[in-house]
């Protein structure tokens, strides 16, 4: 029924047995998950992906500790995961240095401390000497950024204790352009090779699953349900290619079944 | 399928650094010149000097007897005259040190009244309709209970403040809060934000912009309620403020100190509107992006 914390040593990130959300009560109840059982291993990079209505972000809030399951487990080897949003959601009144200082100051880093790590993760995120900067004087692409550099930190110091810290994002570069958007996926991979987060990533973009994950995850709508996996770390070019067509009509086919029904 | 554009980890950071020269808005800086002074001052000035202007052509044309439209150099004499005995000045200090002292309190009592009626549904639905109500009844109706429960006392006057101010400014924190984008408290709660953290951090800087709206008014309601209470509660307990001052000369029959009475109440209200208030909101209003309006 809850969202637990186990200490033991854990083998994975999450791990969601039997996950059911339904929003409403009694005739008029939709159902938006029904038995959705998934987990994703430490410093692993899991795409989540689905047409819209499927439940992704469902999924992602439930995970987040935003909602709470109707029933099903979900087990977490972090206190608290961080969360990247479509938007940014920058402060609009901090810089973007305040903006990652944020994170670290609700989990009570002190002042000196908190300016040394915020000035790191900026520098992750190629943004060192932008600090001062708000987010209105920034791009899309670089709010982005600072976004990712503030779940970061709050993902870093999740994991003092030693456990594995995950990263759950929500379509976080679905608002951008073409060229920014390819841009950030690569700068994603390079802070997460360079991290050992593990990564849930939601996302309604085959080629983007693919490109990013280790693994695929394809969720059905109305209810939301895993309908099929696929491991696509390190593939070839050719196969890399043939993925995305095998994914692609499978998304396709789960997308059809609805005008039927 | 083509490979994705940016491969190696160097050309990644040179495309990125060019998009984020490409990409960053550019921000006009307006210096200072002379000419936008000038644009900024010429209209106002012009406006009053176009209104005594028609006042004195009135006043020449003989409209009206001397005792309901005095000429503007007799009320201005009125004024001088007031501020060379020093009386200006006491009756100034007199209502514009209550006033601030009311507001000040009302501050402290808005606030947290606002926070909780925002963040609080069943007190909101108890008090927030009253709470609108009473900013729009006029805070002299107030007056006569207040006399009746405090006398002719400085707890009369801060009564009457309070029940002006305390309103405009919860009110003003209340459309405040309701403004903020749902995503920022999400935000605060993945991070891990403590419910007071939470208003610390989150709600009370993101409502700042109509919270400040609410102490505007807040303030102009707290002035002109101290104006209401003055005017009605006159006595030597309470030193002769710019009320008391505007009801003397209408006991007197004496027009020109009637007028200049109104003339430094309003010059209080611009006066702080133009050194506190503008200045304050411009501020918040820049360091958010939102300098549109100026």
């Amino acid at each position: 029924m809850t969202a637990t914390l186990e200490t033991s040593a854990m083998t994975t990130a999450v791990r969601l047995t039997g996950v059911h959300k339904s929003f409403g009560a009694g005739r008029g109840a939709v159902s938006a998950l029904e038995g959705v059982d998934l987990s994703v291993a430490p410093g692993e990079f899991v795409c989540l992906l689905g047409a819209s209505g499927c439940g992704k972000t469902t999924l992602l809030n439930l995970v987040a500790g935003l909602d709470r399951p109707t029933a099903g487990d979900i087990a977490l080897s972090t206190s608290r995961p961080a969360v990247m949003f479509q938007e940014a959601a920058l402060m609009p009144w901090l810089t973007a240095s305040r903006n990652v200082e944020l994170a670290l100051r609700f989990a009570g880093v002190r002042r000196t401390q908190r300016r040394e790590r915020a000035g790191e993760l900026l520098e992750l995120v190629r943004l060192g000497g932008l600090g001062d900067k708000r987010p209105h004087e920034l791009s899309g692409g670089m709010r982005q950024r600072v976004a990712l550099a503030r779940a970061l930190a709050s993902a870093v110091q999740g994991s003092q204790d030693g456990s594995p810290a995950l990263l759950l994002m929500d379509e976080p570069f679905s608002a951008l352009d073409a060229i920014t958007r390819d841009v950030l996926q690569g700068e994603l991979l390079r802070v997460w090779r360079s991290t050992n987060t593990a990564v849930l990533f939601v996302t309604h973009d085959v080629r983007e699953a693919v490109r990013l994950g280790q693994r695929v995850v394809l969720l059905s709508s109305r209810p939301g349900r895993v309908v099929r996996e696929w491991q696509v770390g390190d593939l070839e070019p050719s196969a890399e290619a043939a993925a995305i067509e095998e994914i692609n009509t499978s998304l396709r086919e789960v997308i059809s079944s609805h005008a039927a029904a | 399928m083509p490979q994705p554009d940016v491969v190696d980890d160097e050309s990644v950071a040179a495309v990125e650094a060019g998009l984020d020269a490409l990409d960053t808005p550019t921000e006009r800086r307006r210096r200072f010149t002379w000419r936008r002074a000038a644009a900024v001052v010429a209209p106002p000035v012009l406006a009053i000097v176009l209104l005594i202007a028609v006042w004195q052509a009135l006043w020449a044309a003989a409209f009206w007897p001397e005792y309901q439209l005095p000429a503007p150099a007799a009320v201005w004499q009125v004024i001088t005259d007031n501020v060379q005995t020093g009386v200006a000045f006491d009756v100034l200090w007199n209502s514009v040190h209550r006033a601030v002292l009311g507001f000040a309190a009302g501050v402290l009592i808005g606030t947290p009244l606002g926070l909780i009626v925002a963040k609080v549904r069943i007190v909101r639905a108890a008090i927030g309709p009253l709470l609108s109500g009473l900013q729009s009844l006029p805070s002299v109706a107030w007056v006569p209970a207040a006399v009746l429960w405090f006398g002719v006392t400085p707890s009369t006057v801060y009564f009457v403040v309070l029940m002006g101010s305390v309103p405009s400014i919860a009110n003003g924190l209340v459309a405040g809060i309701d403004q903020i984008p749902p995503i920022l408290p999400r935000v605060g709660t993945v991070l891990g934000a403590s419910r007071l953290g939470s208003a610390r951090h989150i709600l009370l800087p993101a409502a700042l912009p109509g919270y400040l709206a609410g102490l505007k008014q807040g303030w102009a309601f707290s002035w002109r309620s101290l104006m209401a209470a003055e005017i009605i509660a006159v006595s030597p307990q309470l030193g002769k403020g710019l009320g008391a001052f505007l009801e003397e000369g209408r006991n007197l029959s004496d027009m020109p100190t009637v007028i200049a009475a109104i003339f430094l109440i309003l010059l209080v209200g611009i006066g702080i509107e133009l050194l506190v208030f503008r200045p304050l909101e411009r501020s918040v209003l820049r360091a958010r992006g939102l300098s549109g309006a100026f």
